[in-house]
């Protein structure tokens, strides 16, 4: 079942790129938002998964911010 | 067995891992992110052969040049130690693996330094944040406070004079950055200077909602309303790993001599974890070349 994963992040941020490239190499799909222009983003992001860093990385009921690879490839069981 | 591991991969291991695979030594780079800290850098200016790059493509561009060898990589793993062996030494990381190597060339670089008062932690990625350059845009139309009185604090306080609605400066000294940034801050009239200030509390519940700062003079203390606290206090260096088997100096960092050595016999370091004046990339990355080098002769020694 193809999970809904949404990526919440700004232009000048190197761990969203990471996360972004690890998302991209292991063949997850996303949407992404970038947090600098979008302001509904923004605020689903600042107020649906209560986080002010980015990148915030939201799926089923996870939410993660930063990157931390290991997590994520535990919580997307990759 | 390698003949050299190479620990961090930002500007000083990347150009040792190319030095020591033209010298054919069978190589192992090892390090937790590719790029280090020019990661977090916007634009370089200063690098030469580049009148204006991104830290992040500048730094997939010396990634490259690394991928063109056959050397080994393991990226997203700390080194945790290093010790000694009969044959040189064994370094552990965080995901449990060991190597083993004759030489080593640390280089693991610096990270930002912690305020260490309430509520830093508890309130992270709830408006505390150490990258001003990723967090900064969620922060339009705020007031923020940005802690800090060297460049990168004076960095983040110009870039945020653009979006936020007011700045505080707080620094623990007068402000020590370069005077172009100095100048650039003094002359924002949504920026407030508060010099020779401490920070004792950042306080919120599920997010920032004000600091606590006092004057070290008059021990005065202020509070401001801000709902984002920018770090930017500096750095220090990822020295952990290696302090059981060299002193550190008084900053944590490795003292190496010219030729990059340590006081142990083929361990060598480079870059920012070093004591070596001048925290930039061209001058880490000039260290990484030196310290393959040095690397590369001692091990000649070793076998000759």
């Amino acid at each position: 079942m193809a999970r809904e994963v949404k990526i919440y992040t700004t232009p000048g941020c190197p761990y969203c790129r990471m996360a972004k490239k690890f998302l991209n190499d292991n063949g997850v799909k996303y949407q992404e938002f970038n947090v600098a222009e979008d302001k509904a983003a923004r605020e689903e992001m600042t107020k649906k998964c209560r986080s002010l860093g980015v990148p915030t990385i939201c799926f089923d009921n996870e939410i993660l911010v930063g990157f931390n690879e290991e997590e994520l490839r535990q919580k997307l069981g990759l | 067995m390698y003949e050299l591991v190479i620990i961090g991969a930002g500007p000083a291991g990347m150009t040792a891992a190319v030095y020591a695979a033209r010298k054919r030594l069978h190589t192992l780079l090892v390090s937790y992110d590719v790029g280090g800290q020019v990661l977090w850098t916007a634009g370089v200016e200063n690098y030469m052969g580049y009148q204006f790059i991104e830290g992040p493509e500048l730094m997939r561009k010396f990634e490259e040049q690394v991928k063109q060898f056959p050397l080994d990589m393991k990226v997203g793993q700390r080194a945790e130690s290093v010790s000694r062996t009969n044959e040189g030494f064994e370094v552990i990381s965080d995901k449990e693996e060991t190597y083993q190597s004759k030489a080593v060339i640390f280089a693991t670089g610096k990270r930002p330094r912690q305020l260490n008062v309430p509520g830093e932690k508890e309130l992270l990625n709830r408006g505390v944040t150490y990258c001003a350059i990723c967090d900064g845009p969620l922060f339009a139309g705020e007031k923020v406070a940005v802690i800090g009185g060297g460049n990168s604090a004076l960095e983040a306080a110009a870039d945020m004079i653009k979006i936020a609605k007011h700045i505080y400066l707080v620094s623990l000294t007068p402000l020590t950055g370069d005077q172009i940034l100095v100048d650039k801050v003094s002359n924002a009239s949504n920026l407030t200077v508060f010099l020779e200030h401490e920070v004792l509390r950042i306080k919120g519940d599920s997010r920032v909602e004000g600091i606590r700062i006092r004057a070290l003079k008059t021990k005065q203390e202020t509070e401001l309303d801000v709902g984002g606290v920018f770090v930017e206090i500096g750095l220090i260096p990822n020295s952990e790993a290696v302090k059981e088997v060299i002193p550190l100096n008084r900053f944590g960092e490795v003292e190496v001599n010219c030729a990059s050595e340590t006081g142990v016999p083929g361990l060598f370091a480079a870059g920012d974890v070093t004591n070596v004046p001048e925290k930039q990339i061209v001058v880490a990355a000039g260290e990484g070349a030196k310290a393959a080098l040095q690397a590369h002769r001692y091990l000649q020694r070793l076998s000759g």
